[in-house]
Formats: structure tokens, C-alpha cells, sequence
């Protein structure tokens, strides 16, 4: 059996790996089974709408040429194209999103991550990411105003000294107060980022806005 | 360059096939160049990554060179361009020669070389110009309505990068080169050798890992659960797919070269089972302290530490092989590529065995102590028995000896000395940048404080691209049939076996 091809192929090569599949990848799934996933139209909330309609307001003319008018449809539409953005860019790479109980990260970012967070369709791969080389990302939003962001992705280390990130001048129409439509998208997807919690903090207004 | 040349196995024996019926030299070279040509594209993209950390980048600001986007270059040309090339050739040359059958069809082979270079390529192009092609009407609303992510580029997924377009391919792909070395394996008689073990499991693991890795979190299930099974692709593709090409060649070279037997069948035996039941466990290791389920976290961390003690095992056995022909390890440049690699091997399981524990995991999770530790298990050990291997078969394939041993032996100096340089900065950058950030102090103190590190990494990665350098112009000496520049009786590596 040991040195056998039917018992090096069924046992090792299938059965180990499929035990290994059932106890590490299959008990999750079934643990989560009845947490419905969520779609990117529900994960909209009034946090991040009155983030892209401040884009709205701060870029009228690129706003308008990307988006059109800030409806929720449309932030649906950029929070999408935000995400596929982030991913294909590789900003998952050096920016993790969680927040781990341990080493002060709660301090330094805020709550600990917790499973239900992550129950959407925009965590098709989970993006719990495996580097920091710069900050952890699952709170990020509310703690820059939009035009932070827009100065940032467009030359970092205007607004962030010594910063290794790369510039982004792509997600411009040559300046950085006339963001594009995947810049827009991008600032959209990044202001999401830790809305759904009650800690979410106003940058620029200090009015609360009601969570749903 | 092995001393003299020495019969083969299949041609002492009068009833078999003679090799050149058996083996197809040509497809091994093809596959040689291309792992070159890849692993030389990864060494520039990772180049360019360690430039732009220390603010060398000149380079920045174009869509087509991000950083980012080359980030992911690097690691998947290392994967799918590198290793899979080189290990695709040398398991032309191993397979049947230890099965005495020819692999199951000539032009399949070449079918699989030509699909799989596509592959890669598109991979490539994929990740490069995918992201600046995303923003269509039409793949937004499949997004839409499919509730998927849609990534004309590259997907959410670590080596699972591989665009979404070009997966059903690959596994495809991965299917053919199962069954064309299966066939040979299949036909073979009478007890099968250690070697046959490992790749016959290879092949189905490979498969069912890409599979799993490439389609589950991307179109069955999202967030948490998706988060396991990550976990478990990234680490099954090296535990499943390199490792056991790797140890598996490792099984039949070593014996070849020192002209002796494997030191215990019953320790091969324990390395290979123990390999086959622990390693597919421990795929969460790699998620530790997420919102994935404590339980399952703590299995992953005790299998982790058990596979840990099952390959001591296998390279006591190696060590036990090697026996008083220590000096081989001096004299005999392959045998020192594979044992360097050992050696290597070792300190990765033993870190590995440390840095899985929760305590550490605190410090060094995020950190380029993680880096430092992949370098050195892809290129510490796996890239330099490769490396290894070449240097013994290309005399072989091309029918002369290395047109230079000095270059020889500077590639294996520059290769394996600048990566241990790069192995200890990054463990060490790793531990600084932990206490960094758990003592709360502002983000810039981290990469601030990492640059010292940075800057070394780069030039220890330029001294492994020096490395490849050498190798490379000594093969393009060697192949254009240049007649060695120095000869000495025992530098005359053997004619083709």
C-alpha cells in the first residue's frame, strides 16, 4: 500500500488532500453557510454616499463626466469598479484588511476584525492580504477627506513624507483635482472601507451621520 | 560535472530502451530556455519592486511599469515561468528514464510546451494590462449580474493571480502533463522508486490545488470561508506542487551523482507519508489572528510543527546518503547546489516550525520576515537545485563541457551567498518593523526605519542577478560550441550519458 501507485494515488494523492480540503476549507464553509452574502447594491450605506457625493460636489466636471449625477446606483457602480481596480493594481499586496487582536492594532486602527464584516460580494477573494508595507486598510475610511486621497494617489509623498508608494498619475487627467473615472472609482472603494461600523470618523464634517 | 563520465541505468541494462530512444533532448532544452528567459524577467520585476521601496524607482509614474502590477510579475514568473519550465524539462529527462517508458505521446509534449508558454505569457500581459482595459460598460455589468469580481487583470489571490480567462486553461494544461507522465508510470513494472512517489502525487495534488485555489473563492464562496481556502491554495502550491518535484528529483539525482544508494527506504518512506498527510493541513498558518475559526487556526499551527519534524527526517536521510563522500559537496558543483539547497531547506522548516506559533506570529505577521522566508524556500532551495540540475544535464544536452567551471562556480557563489545575505536582512528588517508598529509609533518610523534594510536587499538581489548573469553567458558560450577556455583533467565534464 505504501509504495503501491493505487495507494500513492488514491490515499496520498487524493484522499490526503480531500481530507485536508473537508477539514480546513470545507468546515468554514458550512460553519458560514447561513450568513447571507451580501451584494455590492447592499453594502452602499449613507456613510459612503455622502463620501461620493462630497466627490461630487469637490470634482463637479470630472464627477459628472465619470458618473453622471451620485446616485446610490452609481456608487454601486464606482464601489465595483473601485474594487477591481484595487485588486488589479496589486494594492493588496503591501495593504492588509484586518485588524488583529494582538500587537496594539486595535489602538492603532480600531476594532478587531470580526468574520461577518467580510459576508459580501466584494470579498470575492477575501482581501485579508499577508503584507504591510503600509497601513492596514479595513478602517481606512472617513479618516482622510477625498482630497487627501487625490493628492495622495497622485504623488504620495506630497502628503505623506518619505512614503515608498508608488505615484498613481494614471487616475488623472494630468492633475490631481481632476481625478478619472478610476480614480474616482478607487477613492470610492478605499472611503468604503470600515463604513459599515459605528466607529466610522468624519474627516471634514463633524456632523454624525446616521449609519443604516 | 560529475568527474568522469559514468554509465546510466538505462544503458547498463541490455533489455531496455537506450536513452535516446526514451528521452526527447530537444523539448528539456526548450523548456530550459524558457525557465531562463522567465526567471530573468522575474529578477528585473523584483528589481524594480526593491527600487521603488528605497525611492530609486526612476521608472515611476508609467501605467505599464507599476510597481504594483510588476510585484505580481515577479512572483508568478517565478511559479508558473520558472519552476514549473524547469521542473516540466527535467521530468522529461527523470521520467522515463527511471520508468523505461517513453512519455505517453512526442507531439502532446510539445502541445503542453506551446500551451504552457502561452499561459504564462498571457498571465503576464494579463496582470500588466488588464487593469488599465478594466473600466468596460460590458464587464461591469457581468459583475453585476454574476455578482463576481470580473478582473480583466489580475485576481485577489496570491499566485492565484493568473486571470480569470486563462485558468480553464491552465487546469486543462495541468491535466495533459498529468496524464503524459502518468502513462510512462502506469506502464512501468515491479516496485516503484521514491522519485515516482512524490511526482505521481504532484500531479494529482498540482491539479486539484489550482482548481481549488483558482475557482472556490472566486465564483463558491466569498469573505471568511474564501479566506481558508486562500490560505490553503497559497500554501498547497508550494507544499504540493514545488516541494515534491523538488524532493522527488532531489531522490533521483543525488544517488545518480555520488554513485550510492539512498541512505534508508524507511526513512523515504516516513519523509514521503508525512509530507502527504501534515502538509495539506496547515493552510491557515497563513491566516492567523483573522476572523477565521480559532480551532481551525490551532490545527494548522500543531500540523505545521509536525511536518516540521517529519522533514528533519528527510534530510537526515539525505545527509546519511551523503556519508563520508563529504568531499563530493566540494569538488562535485551539483551535489553542492543540492546540498546548499538542503542545508537551506532545513533553516526554513526550522523557522517555520518557530514562526507559525502564535507568540511569534504577533512580531513578524505583515512583516519581511515572511518575505525573507519565502526567498529563501523559492530560490534558497528550490531555484539552486534547479540550478544544480542544469549545470549537470546541459553538458549532456548540448554534448560539450561548460565553456567556463569559473563561471560556474560564480553563479553558485553569487546565487546562494546573496541570497542568504537577503534571507538574514529581511528576517531582521521583519523583527524591527514588528516592534515598530506594536509600540504605536507613527507609520513613517516603520518605513523610515526599514530603508537601511531595503537598500541591502537591493544589492543582494543584484548580486543573484549577477549570479544568473554569469550563467547565462557561460551557456551562451557553451552553446554557440566555444571551445573551453580552461581545461584540466578533473574540470572535464562528462560527454552526454
Amino acid at each position: 500500500m505504501f509504495e503501491s501507485k493505487s495507494g500513492i494515488f488514491f490515499i496520498a494523492g487524493i484522499g490526503f488532500f480531500l481530507l485536508a480540503f473537508l477539514g480546513n476549507g470545507v468546515v468554514p464553509m458550512l460553519m458560514y453557510k447561513d450568513r447571507p452574502e451580501k451584494t455590492v447594491e447592499e453594502v452602499v450605506n449613507k456613510r459612503l454616499l455622502s463620501q461620493f457625493t462630497d466627490l461630487a460636489e469637490r470634482y463637479p466636471e470630472p464627477f459628472k463626466a465619470a458618473f453622471g449625477e451620485a446616485s446610490p446606483e452609481k456608487c454601486a457602480e464606482a464601489l465595483r469598479l473601485g474594487r477591481q481596480i484595487y485588486v488589479g493594481e496589486g494594492c493588496w499586496h503591501c495593504h492588509s484588511q484586518f485588524v488583529r487582536p494582538v500587537s496594539n492594532e486595535s489602538r492603532r486602527y480600531g476594532p478587531v476584525a470580526k468574520s461577518e464584516e467580510y459576508d459580501n460580494e466584494l470579498q470575492r477573494p477575501v482581501l485579508f492580504g499577508t503584507r504591510r508595507v503600509g497601513p492596514d486598510l479595513s478602517r481606512e475610511g472617513g479618516r482622510h477627506g477625498n482630497d487627501w486621497h487625490a493628492v495622495h494617489f497622485f504623488k504620495p509623498t506630497t502628503v505623506s513624507n518619505n512614503s515608498p508608494m508608488p505615484e498613481y498619475p494614471w487616475f488623472f487627467d494630468g492633475a490631481p483635482d481632476r481625478p478619472n473615472r478610476r480614480g474616482l472609482a478607487l477613492i470610492t472603494y478605499v472611503q468604503w472601507l470600515g463604513s459599515w461600523l459605528d466607529e466610522y470618523p468624519y474627516y471634514e464634517e463633524l456632523v454624525e451621520v446616521k449609519g443604516d | 560535472m560529475t568527474s568522469g563520465s559514468q554509465a546510466t541505468p538505462a544503458a547498463t541494462v541490455p533489455d531496455h530502451p537506450a536513452h535516446e530512444d526514451l528521452v526527447d533532448e530537444k523539448i528539456i532544452l526548450c523548456y530550459y530556455v524558457a525557465a531562463l528567459t522567465f526567471l530573468t524577467v522575474s529578477m528585473l520585476a523584483g528589481l524594480l519592486v526593491a527600487l521603488q521601496l528605497v525611492h530609486w524607482n526612476v521608472l515611476r509614474g508609467i501605467e505599464l511599469l507599476s510597481p504594483g502590477r510588476w510585484r505580481m510579475i515577479h512572483t508568478n514568473a517565478i511559479a508558473y515561468g520558472f519552476l514549473a519550465n524547469a521542473f516540466l524539462g527535467t521530468l522529461h529527462w527523470v521520467v522515463p528514464r527511471l520508468t523505461f517508458h517513453k512519455v505517453l505521446s512526442k507531439p502532446l509534449s510539445w502541445f503542453i510546451f506551446v500551451t504552457w508558454q502561452v499561459i504564462v505569457g498571457l498571465t503576464a500581459l494579463g496582470i500588466i494590462l488588464g487593469p488599465t482595459f478594466q473600466d468596460q460598460p460590458w464587464l461591469l455589468e457581468l459583475a453585476k449580474q454574476w455578482r463576481l469580481p470580473m478582473n480583466l487583470g489580475a485576481q485577489g489571490l496570491e499566485w492565484g493571480e493568473t486571470p480569470f480567462w486563462i485558468d480553464p486553461v491552465a487546469l486543462l494544461g495541468l491535466l495533459l502533463v498529468a496524464v503524459n507522465f502518468m502513462v510512462p508510470i502506469g506502464k512501468s513494472k515491479g516496485p516503484m522508486y521514491v522519485t515516482l512517489w512524490y511526482f505521481m502525487a504532484a500531479f494529482v495534488w498540482t491539479f486539484l490545488t489550482y482548481a481549488m485555489g483558482n475557482l472556490l473563492p472566486e465564483y463558491v464562496v466569498a469573505g471568511t470561508s474564501a479566506g481558508a481556502i486562500g490560505g490553503l491554495f497559497i500554501h498547497d502550491l508550494v507544499g504540493l506542487f514545488v516541494t515534491p518535484l523538488g524532493w522527488g528529483l532531489m531522490y533521483y539525482f543525488v544517488p545518480i551523482l555520488l554513485k550510492r544508494p539512498i541512505w534508508s527506504h524507511g526513512l523515504s518512506l516516513v519523509g514521503f507519508w508525512g509530507l502527504a498527510f501534515f502538509y495539506p493541513l496547515q493552510g491557515i498558518h497563513h491566516f492567523l489572528y483573522t476572523p477565521i475559526p480559532m480551532f481551525l487556526q490551532y490545527g494548522a499551527v500543531i500540523s505545521t510543527i509536525a511536518v516540521e519534524l517529519v522533514v528533519a527526517t528527510v534530510v537526515i536521510n539525505f545527509f546519511g546518503t551523503l556519508g563520508k563522500k563529504g568531499s563530493e559537496f566540494f569538488t562535485n558543483l551539483p551535489i553542492r547546489y543540492f546540498y546548499t539547497g538542503m542545508v537551506f531547506y532545513f533553516i526554513t522548516c526550522f523557522q517555520c516550525a518557530l514562526q507559525v506559533t502564535l507568540t511569534f506570529q504577533k512580531l513578524i505577521h505583515f512583516t519581511d520576515w515572511v518575505v525573507g522566508h519565502a526567498h529563501l524556500v523559492m530560490f534558497g532551495v528550490f531555484s539552486l537545485w534547479l540550478f544544480g540540475i542544469m549545470t549537470y544535464l546541459f553538458p549532456r544536452l548540448l554534448g560539450r563541457p561548460w565553456y567556463s567551471r569559473t563561471l560556474c562556480e560564480y553563479h553558485y557563489w553569487l546565487s546562494s551567498v546573496s541570497l542568504f545575505v537577503m534571507f538574514l536582512d529581511l528576517t531582521l528588517a521583519g523583527v524591527f518593523q514588528g516592534w515598530y508598529w506594536a509600540s504605536l509609533q507613527p507609520w513613517d518610523a516603520s518605513t523610515d526605519g526599514s530603508q537601511p534594510f531595503w537598500i541591502t536587499r537591493v544589492f543582494a538581489g543584484l548580486g543573484m542577478f549577477a549570479g544568473l548573469l554569469c550563467f547565462l553567458a557561460n551557456l551562451w558560450m557553451t552553446w554557440r560550441g566555444a571551445e573551453a577556455a580552461e581545461r584540466s583533467s578533473g574540470r572535464v565534464a562528462a560527454a552526454t550519458a
